[in-house]
């Protein structure tokens, strides 16, 4: 009897950890429709994020079908579920590519997600749209980055910062957690600060571990940092899961928006959902969109979230927008070039334009990033940000930060003749290196 | 402007009884309709500082109203409301009498826009004019708003306010205002070394704060007076600092204690290696959570007793949820820790799936009761509400299951099972049904620690996870099987971390923690409070 159940039971158990494993299996489809890839966690750590985007992009391809489809064909849409684990992105991403033919991918997350699924995408010679805001410092053929590079978020918001109306701001805390695109983020921030004439000892740089939840310290050392007669602001790059013990902190400990402002570059609407944000009215965030912004686009946009997800009360944030705008000008490349063909789309993107959530239109650049308005945001007690301040135009997304000494000198051109990520103008040659 | 606001104050002082003229209200509307047609922040802000500038009391409902976000403009007329959300409208109240004028839906109105410039502009006027106000409270905001942000201009409604006050110790805050807007006017310097000696005795940051830049502007006695005042703060500070740093080390360590708690009966007593652990004390967050909704959308009035009332609940669900794992698994797998490894390690991916499933992925938001939120000083220590609450919490938890094992006889009959099993089953102790309800137990707690847990960290289905190799951590440090080894381990982590922190950074200072212990382990592979016998050895 024992010995049955202990069977059973080792049975049951690697079913457990295989589950972990297994993805949905893709349905099978009829001949001749399109296949989208979707890429994002469903499970693991960074699902709270990225289910959102799986959702968006499936409303997105039904929207499609509805208006006809593409190319007289369906659109069908391939989730795969890559677990938060990084290594499994590569294999989920080449099963996407090889098994399931998809024509295009959109996914990613983690920039160490998006480094781990580069090689299969430039071996197979696939697309994949990336939504999020990251470090910059890359350019790929195969990779159309819809999410903000750092001179699209973090330094027109420390430029609101040191301006009249953010508050003049003097001293500098750089806090982020421990990975790779705060690091690279506060090395741009910290040269560029360096270069409009802060000193060094108005910086201070401060990184935690993931998912850190014991901020006591960290708050009273910004507290402390803070009172030294001049005017101080926090740039927070910290992720995810930290925010929120981190918020609480400083809204326990009595620091106001008023005293020292915190300008966030990943707290978005999706974040402040799980918050009392009544100590937080005032602490800033910089991105390319907001739910708040009125106009007709973002207001049908958001009522068709609310129909399909059935649910009036969930958030909008800059992710889904950016992969609204990478969708729509995938479809509309297509269209020009009358083909899925992963290598004719590519040379198709650039140039085109769609319109984006905000008012205007994005355009995607020959550096494969797009333009975008920069909006730096104020927390409100409902939870949604007010816009505080946009840039007058279009911002274009630069790939080689002009504040790094390694990448300065370099640029990317995926049109003919030139078509390279990294061509360095000082010594003429495709091939250079930024910093990582 | 300083004449408007002299003779504001006294209007505010002389004839606080008395409303203003009829005149002077058509002034005050006049200028508040211009609201309606300011294009933005600087805009509003010349406004604001136009109405400071009449030193009419009235002011104060509209500019506090403003500060909050709750100055409408109605779209129809263009006419300025102040504004209070209802559940689906908003009503509309006068903004200088305060008398209430109908209601209207949220399209028909539009919110005047502030931003952090102009709310601290607003907060600074506000200063000014509740300088004279009769709630105490208010007077010491005041005060401490005016010694924020010194104006050479303050000085005089500020003796005004010192000769007619009468508590004491808002008199001393009065006093230090006054002081600090002396240091930027250009008194005589005897004046102002008198007002740096009385913002030393005051011994804080802002104190430090302000004098650094009084240091940056000055020259001559007063500069090197406000040098040596501010390394004589600093020097005390540094006694505070420590302080400070005990304190959040035993903060961090009631959290610990907390998680590791339930731990230490699941595995330090029973010797199961519950990889599921973090996931009960994520079923008690999420228990808070569902009574919270219960209460907001059924009996708001309850919602500072909700921890109470989720505290029995989160301590079932948990324990019910143990019960069924134990049964259902674990007790098919004793003495095989590798399988127990693995298959814990499977429920807990199946529980946090099933709640992503069932509550979705996102954080949800768990509120803290009034008696939770803020903080209180002693001396230079802030200390937080919640932490202190949560230590207290801790404490009691621990307190409550030590008596349970070892002053009744259910805690005789585990820890007799876990000593000696076949002797304790030839006694007549239903062995299977004790190890069921010890796992029980252990998981209630985790429960219970769920809903502390969720006043300081995200109630997401990934809260398990940051919360299981501190608790192993805690166990393993301070001996299995020994609850006091677990309470000295848990402070003991905590203490070290917090104060290796400001050195370290808080990356590297967990990385020195867990090589210490790995050291500590080599040592005394037993944890610090080492369990003698043969029952070790079972």
């Amino acid at each position: 009897m024992r010995g049955n159940f202990a069977k059973i039971t080792k049975i049951l158990s690697a079913g457990v950890v295989a589950a972990g494993l297994l993805a949905s299996a893709p349905a099978k489809a009829a001949e001749d429709t399109i296949k989208v890839g979707i890429l994002h966690s469903l499970s693991g750590t960074m699902a709270i994020s990225e289910t959102t985007l799986k959702d968006v992009m499936l409303m997105l391809i039904d929207e499609q079908n509805a208006k006809g489809g593409l190319l007289g064909k369906k659109l069908e849409a391939v989730v795969v579920d890559p677990a938060s684990n990084w290594p499994l992105f590569a294999e989920k991403a080449r099963e996407l590519i090889s098994k399931d033919r998809v024509a295009a991918v959109f996914g990613c997350w983690t920039s160490v997600s998006r480094k781990s699924v580069l090689p299969v995408f430039s071996e197979l010679d696939n697309i994949l749209f990336y939504p999020v805001q990251y470090e910059g410092e890359e350019s790929e053929r195969n990779v159309f980055y819809t999410g903000a590079a750092p001179n699209q978020q973090a330094i027109p918001a420390v430029d609101y910062l040191m301006s009249a109306d953010g508050g003049s701001v003097k001293r500098w805390v750089l806090e982020g957690t421990d990975y790779v695109y705060p690091r690279t983020t506060n090395k741009i921030l910290e040269a560029y600060l360096k270069s409009k004439g802060v000193p060094a000892e108005d910086i201070m740089v401060n990184y935690t571990p993931f998912g850190f939840s014991d901020w006591q310290t960290e708050v009273s050392a910004i507290k402390k940092f803070g009172s030294a007669g001049k005017k101080t602001a926090v740039v927070s790059t910290v992720n995810g899961d930290a925010n929120v013990p981190f918020y609480k902190e400083l809204g326990n400990q009595g620091i106001k928006a008023e005293d020292i402002p915190v300008m966030a570059f990943s707290v978005g609407e999706e974040e402040l959902a799980g918050l009392d944000t009544k100590p937080l009215v005032g602490h800033l965030a910089a991105w390319n969109y907001f739910e708040s912004v009125n106009t007709p686009e973002n207001k049908k946009f958001i009522a068709d979230w609310h129909k399909f997800i059935k649910n009036n009360k969930r958030t909008t944030n800059d992710p889904m927008e950016a992969h609204y705008i990478g969708f729509n000008m995938w479809v509309k490349a297509v269209q020009k070039a009358g083909t899925t063909d992963p290598d004719k789309v590519i040379d198709a993107m650039v140039g085109v334009s769609v319109p984006n959530l905000t008012g205007g239109y994005s355009t995607m650049m020959p550096n494969h990033h797009i333009t975008k308005p920069v909006l730096i945001g104020e927390i409100q007690a409902n939870g949604q940000f007010q816009t505080v301040s946009k840039t007058p135009g279009l911002v274009m997304g630069d790939e080689w930060s002009d504040y790094l000494p390694d990448s300065k000198d370099l640029i990317s051109d995926w049109r003919a003749p030139l078509s390279c990520g990294n061509f360095n103008v000082k010594t003429g040659k495709c091939g250079g290196k930024g910093t990582n | 402007m300083k004449i408007f606001r002299a003779i504001g104050l006294t209007l505010l002082f002389l004839l606080t009884t008395l409303s203003s003229s009829g005149a002077a209200e058509a002034d005050l509307r006049a200028l508040i309709a211009k609201f309606a047609t300011a294009a933005d922040f600087s805009e509003t802000g010349v406004i604001v500082r136009e109405l400071t500038a009449t030193g009419d009391p009235a002011v104060e409902r509209p500019l506090a109203a403003l500060a909050e976000g709750n100055l409408y403009i109605r779209a129809a007329d263009s006419m300025v409301f102040v504004g209070k959300e209802g559940s689906d409208s908003i009503q509309l109240f006068d903004p200088l009498s305060g008398e209430a004028a109908g209601e209207a839906s949220a399209d028909d109105l539009t919110q005047i826009g502030v931003n952090n410039t102009l709310r601290r502009t607003i907060r600074d006027a506000l200063g000014t004019l509740t300088l004279g106000s009769k709630d105490p409270t208010v007077r010491i905001a005041a005060a401490n708003t005016m010694f924020k942000t010194p104006d050479a201009a303050n000085v005089e409604p500020l003796d005004a306010a010192i000769a007619s006050e009468t508590v004491a110790s808002v008199k001393a805050l009065l006093e230090q205002a006054r002081g600090a807007s002396i240091l930027v006017s250009d008194k005589p310097d005897a004046d102002k070394l008198a007002a740096i000696a009385l913002i030393g005795a005051r011994g804080d940051r802002n104190a430090v704060s302000l004098l650094t830049s009084v240091e940056a502007n000055a020259s001559g006695a007063v500069k090197e007076a406000a040098t040596a005042t501010i390394a004589s703060i600093n020097s005390t500070l540094a006694f505070w600092d420590a302080g400070q740093n005990i304190w959040y080390g035993i903060s961090l360590g009631s959290v610990l204690l907390l998680a590791a708690i339930g731990l230490a009966i699941t595995f330090g007593v029973m010797g199961v290696i519950n990889m599921a652990h973090g996931e009960m004390v994520m079923l008690g967050a999420y228990t808070t959570f569902v009574v919270q909704q219960v209460i907001r959308t059924s009996f708001p009035g309850l919602f500072d007793w909700s921890l109470v009332i989720a505290l029995p609940l989160a301590f079932l669900v948990a324990a019910l949820v143990g019960l069924a794992i134990e049964r259902g698994i674990i007790r098919f797998l004793y003495g095989r820790p590798l399988e127990t490894l693995l298959a814990t390690w499977g429920v807990s991916l199946i529980l946090q799936q099933a709640v992503r499933t069932i509550f979705g992925p996102t954080n949800q938001e768990v509120g803290n009761p009034s008696w939770m939120s803020g903080s209180f000083d002693i001396g230079q220590l802030a200390i937080t509400w919640n932490r202190l609450w949560i230590l207290v919490f801790a404490l009691a938890a621990f307190i409550v299951l030590l008596y349970v094992m070892k002053r009744t006889p259910w805690g005789l009959q585990m820890r007799a099972v876990t000593a000696n099993r076949r002797m304790a089953a030839s006694m007549g102790i239903k062995t299977p049904w004790v190890d069921a309800l010890t796992f029980a137990l252990g998981s209630g707690i985790a429960g219970i620690a769920g809903v502390a847990l969720s006043q300081i960290d995200n109630v997401s289905p990934n809260l398990g996870r940051g919360y299981i190799i501190d608790s192993f951590m805690v166990v393993v440090f301070g001996g299995v099987g020994n609850l006091w080894g677990t309470l000295v381990g848990a402070f003991s982590l905590g203490i070290v971390n917090k104060f290796l922190e400001p050195y370290a950074g808080a990356v590297l200072g967990k990385i020195v923690v867990l090589v210490l212990i790995i050291l500590f382990i080599q040592k005394r592979p037993r944890g610090l409070f080492a369990l003698k016998g043969r029952a070790v050895e079972a």
